[in-house]
């Protein structure tokens, strides 16, 4: 047994002085939100940049590793934006949060959607385009898309309530 | 008529008030509105940090903006016609709201840079095209655009909250 319940770890964030503090001001949740719509924005050209390519699509299947490359320290910052500023949202209203569904089905998609990324992915973009096919890296390139649309559209259900 | 008044009666309208009381349209319009912001803005951005010398530095600035500029713009065209039926759903509100002007001013100083960038920087490209770090003009054309949008998208986030309304507004976060 776990001696302490995820609802008693979600109560604590919200009462911790953090989540009392956003939910007590009138302009700090909007403000938190804003830095993570900007961090969507970025995050979402890099994905998608590196999909577009693995798809055929945008800059070719043959500028998929140097995509990522140079994508990656974008997408590495903005995903560090995304967590940061996503965890404060969280702490103003876990227990809200606890219950709702659209929060749980985000943070599964988010984990795979992260996972997916650092292993089927990164071999996909960085292998020699001429040892993987057009259809697997397609494929590969739908998941990822699948998988971050379930993470925004999740998230964006979360306001609705 | 004045501008106020087209949105008295925008919002007398079937098709406002069927999309301002559904439970379902409405938030789908919404999300549509914000995830397509990854598709357009995002794409915006790697141009932008191209045009800075910050990314995509091996690939030509044309070719970054020949083969990301379409499927930037599928996703402008998704979200004018998205934040139409947003502002169609409850027009006297949101033309008052002080966030919407600001969001529709900066749009229109985003759109001049645009066309500045694409009738007058962009005829010299071909010189700087191979640049890794391109002359200050197109700098300057990716700085402003990257401030403009991030501006824009802020905005728009703030439209949905009433701290300023007359009357409190009933549509949800």
């Amino acid at each position: 047994m776990i001696p302490v319940s995820v609802l008693t770890l979600f109560t604590w964030f919200e009462k911790s002085w953090i989540g009392e503090g956003i939910r007590e001001s009138r302009w700090l949740f909007p403000a938190i939100e804003s830095v993570h719509l900007l961090g969507l924005a970025i995050i979402g050209g890099s994905v998608l940049a590196v999909n577009l390519s693995l798809l055929g699509l945008g800059l070719g299947r043959r500028s998929a590793a140097q995509l990522w490359h140079d994508t990656w320290p974008w997408f590495a910052g903005s995903l560090a934006i995304m967590l940061g500023s996503g965890f404060l949202l969280f702490m103003s209203e876990a227990v809200k949060l606890y219950y709702h569904h659209a929060f749980w089905v985000k943070m599964t998609a988010l984990l795979l959607s992260l996972v997916f990324t650092a292993t089927v992915q990164r071999w996909t973009a960085l292998a020699d385009p001429d040892r993987v096919t057009l259809l697997r890296s397609r494929a590969v390139a739908l998941v990822s898309l699948l998988l971050w649309f379930l993470v925004g559209a999740a998230g964006r259900w979360i306001g609705f309530s | 008529m004045s501008a106020i008044e087209v949105c008295r009666w925008l919002e007398t309208t079937q098709g406002s008030i069927g999309l301002h009381e559904s439970i379902w349209v409405y938030p789908i319009v919404e999300s549509v509105h914000v995830l397509t912001l990854s598709l357009f803005l995002g794409l915006a951005v790697i141009i932008d940090l191209r045009l800075l010398g910050a990314c995509l530095s091996a690939t030509p600035v044309s070719q970054v903006i020949r083969r990301l500029g379409p499927w930037m713009l599928a996703g402008f065209a998704v979200m004018v016609v998205s934040g139409t039926l947003l502002f169609y759903a409850a027009p006297v509100r949101t033309f008052s709201n002080i966030f919407f002007r600001l969001k529709m001013t900066f749009l229109l100083m985003a759109g001049l840079n645009v066309a500045v960038f694409h009738f007058i920087t962009s005829r010299s490209m071909p010189r700087w095209d191979l640049d890794v770090r391109p002359p200050i003009r197109a700098r300057l054309a990716g700085g402003v655009s990257l401030a403009l949008w991030a501006a824009i998208a802020v905005c728009g986030r703030m439209i949905a909250y009433n701290w300023f309304d007359k009357a409190p507004a009933a549509l949800a976060r």
